[in-house]
């Protein structure tokens, strides 16, 4: 397998009694690459995903993400990538350091590196002055931020983020993108999920998952050129239109 | 023709409502009229839920009052709940009761048998139908929404109240939604939607963008294009990021920022398109195209929360 790959995974596929969830996906990211992960609801991403962070083992297919086996060395490929969602990214009742503190325990960090990394990221987000502040005290940008730094803070080589974007205001969810494009160019690898379509036009590779499958992937622009259509909206209206599941 | 009070469906007028500091509603003021499709658009925080709380009879407002179909809300639930369905934005169905149960438990609260308005929920209950013995947990994302805008819908409310219904739903099904919402309202039956999706905006026959607790702008797609028309161009380069921090450097450029494929450059009437192209090509940046943008929806509500925000300073 090429060294040069954050993501490597063949015939991936997971199966719940008689329901394939994922039905033998293959795809690369490269890496520092920004890889959107697209697919209609219900299509397997969240099932996918979990296979990718070592959540879930796979019932057959092979790959490797951070360099380490998917059917093997879960445990490795937790300590080294990150994870972020909407849904749950920083604990609300803990301050900004506190939460930073915890994550970066978790993740075995030591307390020299700790330090060093927490003074780094405050100062990279202009955050010194917020540091004792409650989470939940916070405007919804420097939570976005702070829950990014917090899913990075230990250096991982690739990022997971789950819609980090659901129902944030539109200047938010550009600042938080910015913070994207600056952390692939530091030459991280992220893989992201959005049913914003217009993010998927920021990224350099996007996949479209239909009913378990990987029915498109390229870059936007391809994409474009291979469907005859003139946004990745229209793309993906057409490649997700026959959906048979939901 | 003047418009009386028949005409409206639903009258909000300075409500206002706070959670210990945070002020969740500030003064908000919007009128729906009958048979109207509005929109309520904004991020999640800005106020919806507790707006819809508050119409619902859930949530007393601090101050303010609101009616529905000429009824205050103050009347009591009662009254409000038998004009109003309502959708919340989380899934409030009983998940160990079937699908037809729940119709069955709802049709029951309001004293009428599900055949009675089946006419209503015909078209989207009978996707359901064969899942009628499911239990409602056990139903996919799509299919638990639909079977909770069937429950809004049996006991035929004048005022359909939908809360962040497409939240979290792909491009595809949320379109099936707003159909579904279009065949509603062609009924006759009012509708107030709240959405984080700002491309929603254009389906919609008035909206109201709502950040912070207030209003901040209302009327139809139309009206607030031209109230909030900018000097706007589309620009594209192959580094869409160096491209993005380059703009930021010009004088001319007032704002910039990512819009799908190309980026939204906000600009005084003094730039120079060619010029700051030819710049960005010497530059190093590849394949630079410049050329006007219109404005969009979610142009004026960056806008607006820029401009919400430089008042606070």
């Amino acid at each position: 397998m090429g060294k040069d790959n954050a993501i490597e995974i063949r015939g991936l596929t997971k199966k719940f009694g008689d329901f394939t969830a994922v039905d033998h996906i293959s795809f690369d990211v490269a890496q520092g690459e920004i890889f959107g992960f697209l697919g209609a609801n219900g299509a397997g991403k969240t099932t996918a995903m979990r296979m990718l962070c070592g959540i879930s083992r796979p019932t057959s297919g092979t790959g490797t993400v951070a360099g380490f086996d998917i059917n093997t060395q879960e445990e490795r490929i937790k300590r080294n990538i990150g994870y972020m969602s909407q849904k749950f990214s920083l604990y609300e009742k803990l301050t900004v350091d506190e939460n930073i503190r915890l994550f970066s325990t978790i993740y075995g960090m030591s307390r020299k590196e700790i330090k060093e990394k927490s003074v780094f990221i405050y100062k990279d987000l202009e955050m010194e002055n917020m540091v004792n502040s409650l989470v939940r005290d916070l405007p919804l940008g420097w939570k976005q931020k702070l829950a990014f730094s917090a899913a990075t803070i230990h250096s991982p080589e690739i990022v997971f983020l789950d819609e980090p974007t659901g129902g944030v205001d539109p200047l938010t969810r550009r600042s938080f993108w910015e913070l994207i494009y600056r952390a692939s160019s530091r030459g991280m690898t992220v893989f992201v999920t959005t049913h914003y379509l217009d993010e998927a036009e920021y990224c350099n590779r996007i996949s479209i998952m239909v009913d378990g499958r990987i029915k498109a992937l390229d870059t936007p622009q391809n994409l474009k050129k291979e469907f005859d259509c003139s946004t990745i909206d229209e793309v993906f209206r057409k490649v997700a239109q026959d959906a048979k599941r939901e | 023709m003047e418009k009386s009070v028949y005409d409206t469906a639903i009258l909000v007028s300075e409500l206002s409502k706070s959670y210990g500091k945070i002020r969740a509603l500030d003064r908000v003021s919007l009128t729906v009229d009958r048979g109207e499709l509005y929109g309520l658009i904004g991020p999640d925080g800005a106020g919806k839920s507790t707006l819809y709380s508050i119409l619902t009879t859930l949530l007393p407002p601090d101050s303010g009052h609101a009616s529905i179909c000429g009824k205050e809300i103050s009347a009591g639930a009662r009254q409000i709940r038998d004009i109003v369905g309502y959708m919340p934005q989380r899934f409030s169905l009983y998940p160990d009761l079937s699908v037809e149960e729940n119709l069955n438990f709802f049709a029951s609260i309001f004293n009428i048998g599900v055949k009675e308005n089946y006419d209503l929920i015909a078209p989207i209950y009978s996707q359901l139908a064969r899942f009628s013995k499911r239990r409602a947990g056990a139903l996919s994302g799509g299919m638990k929404q639909k079977l909770a805008l069937c429950c809004a819908l049996i006991h035929r409310p004048e005022v359909l109240l939908l809360d962040e219904p497409t939240t979290g739903v792909d491009a595809v099904s949320r379109s099936e939604f707003w159909e579904i919402l279009k065949s509603i309202r062609s009924g006759g039956m009012t509708i107030l939607v709240s959405t984080s999706y700002m491309d929603e905006a254009q389906l919609c026959d008035r909206i109201s963008l709502i950040h912070n607790g207030k209003i901040m702008e209302t009327g139809t797609v139309g009206e607030l294009v031209k109230r909030n028309r900018e000097n706007l161009y589309n620009v594209k380069a192959d580094n869409m990021f160096l491209l993005l921090e380059r703009l930021r450097e010009y004088p001319d450029i007032l704002e910039c920022y990512t819009f799908g494929a190309t980026l939204h450059a906000e600009v005084t009437s003094g730039f120079n398109a060619s010029k700051v192209a030819a710049d960005l090509e010497r530059d190093g940046l590849k394949d630079v195209e410049i050329f006007p943008a219109e404005t969009d929806i979610e142009d004026i509500f960056i806008k607006l929360m820029r401009h919400g925000k430089r008042q606070c300073h």
